[in-house]
């Protein structure tokens, strides 16, 4: 396996679908970051077959949390003195904004550009989110 | 600043509250003729729909109010690229309360949360079209006498169809309320309004393609349109499509009070005949429509009941 060195204070998002790490990093803009940020694709997981991580050098302060319609079984892990501090769960929040788009074509969002794109929590347990303005649900493809 | 965007907006009580002000306009118009007078209402009518637009000036013009407005995006700013946002702020400077129909989904929201005026929905692409669901409760609970108890047969275009699911999503509040939908395979009702409506409601229904079987045992059939547009293939619409027509023969088989209601326009789903049925309840519906409107915006505006 290739070997990328431990962090030694950083942040470990682990679990994240095999092929998903780009997106999170665009979401995240983690080019904007000047330390060093590793994605690691298609590494051998017993309890995902394949799946992706991101690791960074550095320990920033984000809230995560939108990123669970993305990658429901995403991982955060807080790396301080090369060890592990704290694993977090993603928990599903009430409102997403800017994180996903309706693709509604029928939508008020599909012919004015400038509406941020918003979704509400409709159902936990299925952690549905559905478009506040057209309330057309949101399909993950994973 | 109340608006009525999805049917849902009101509360129980006030869905009450409304459909016996609505009732009370229904047994004396002329109460009413002159409680909104100097109110002006903005039809905002981004693509045709005469009848509606016509329910709505009516129900301000029967009120001594005035309408001012657009019966298509053509004649308006929107030709020229101009936002929902923008138009209500505009607009909010002309008129009281607004009705807007729209054909893109979650557009007279957009306007709502920038105006300074009530907004209704008017009609929202696929999505809501409340003042409907309104007209439709207003004419059951008027012409049968009560909203509870009842089983309404849903028959036609019910995947589709957003005068059924708004419906179901009114009548779920009411006790004793049944459902039995009647639709082919390809127009069933969707999977959502189950798991997310009916069920946690615990609301009793069931699910049947042929329309003669349970006509005894409904006290309400709500008929719709059959699209050709809606199947993938031409063969299986004329399978289809006349097992869904209404005629003389099946509503032999029906109580002798059930209503039949449409949300119009008809094609050929009803036919023609039963038009003399005194069942037959899709035209006094237009007329409850316009009182249903009077009742809304009496609401929204916050107008007193006249003495």
């Amino acid at each position: 396996m290739l070997n990328i060195g431990g962090l030694n204070e950083g942040i470990v998002l682990d679990h994240i679908h095999a092929g998903g790490a780009m997106e999170i990093y665009n979401y995240l803009n983690l080019e904007k970051l000047d330390c060093s940020v590793a994605i690691i694709k298609n590494a051998k997981s017993n309890k995902m077959g394949r799946k992706d991580i991101i690791k960074i050098d550095q320990l920033i302060d984000i809230d995560f949390n939108m990123l669970a319609v993305l990658e429901p079984n995403m991982t955060i892990n807080y790396i301080k003195n090369g060890e592990r501090v704290e694993k977090k769960q993603l928990a599903l929040p009430e409102k997403i904004y800017g994180i996903i788009k309706c693709k509604n074509p029928r939508c008020i969002t599909s012919i004015e550009q400038e509406l941020p794109h918003r979704f509400k929590l409709t159902n936990r347990e299925k952690a549905i989110y559905r478009c506040e303005y057209c309330e057309q649900s949101f399909k993950n493809k994973k | 600043m109340r608006h009525l965007i999805s049917p849902e907006d009101l509360s129980f009580e006030e869905l009450n509250t409304l459909l016996d002000l609505a009732n009370d306009i229904a047994h004396d118009p002329k109460k009413y003729s002159n409680c909104c007078h100097g109110k002006k209402i903005a039809t905002l009518f981004y693509e045709p729909s005469t009848r509606t637009r016509l329910s709505f000036e009516a129900a301000m013009l029967n009120m001594g109010g005035s309408v001012l407005g657009f019966s298509s995006a053509d004649s308006s700013s929107a030709s020229k690229g101009e936002s929902v946002a923008d138009t209500i702020r505009v607009v909010s400077c002309y008129a009281d309360i607004c009705a807007m129909r729209h054909p893109k989904e979650g557009a007279p929201y957009v306007a709502s949360i920038n105006s300074r005026i009530p907004v209704i929905n008017a009609g929202d692409g696929g999505h809501n079209h409340p003042t409907q669901t309104l007209t439709d409760l207003l004419t059951i609970k008027s012409l049968h006498g009560s909203l509870e108890n009842i089983t309404i047969g849903c028959c036609g275009d019910l995947k589709f169809g957003r005068t059924v699911h708004s419906l179901i999503h009114a009548m779920v509040q009411f006790p004793n309320v049944k459902f039995v939908f009647i639709a082919p395979d390809e127009l069933k009702i969707p999977t959502y309004l189950k798991e997310e409506v009916l069920d946690p409601h615990g609301i009793e229904y069931k699910e049947v393609k042929s329309l003669e079987d349970v006509m005894p045992e409904l006290d309400v059939l709500y008929m719709t349109r059959v699209q050709k547009e809606r199947f993938f293939n031409e063969e299986d619409y004329i399978r289809l499509k006349d097992s869904y027509i209404l005629d003389t023969e099946k509503m032999k088989l029906a109580k002798e009070d059930m209503l039949v209601l449409h949300p119009l326009p008809r094609v050929n789903e009803i036919s023609v005949e039963v038009d003399n049925d005194p069942r037959a309840a899709y035209f006094k519906q237009v007329q409850f429509g316009v009182y249903a409107r009077m009742a809304l915006i009496m609401t929204l505006l916050g107008v007193e009941k006249p003495e």
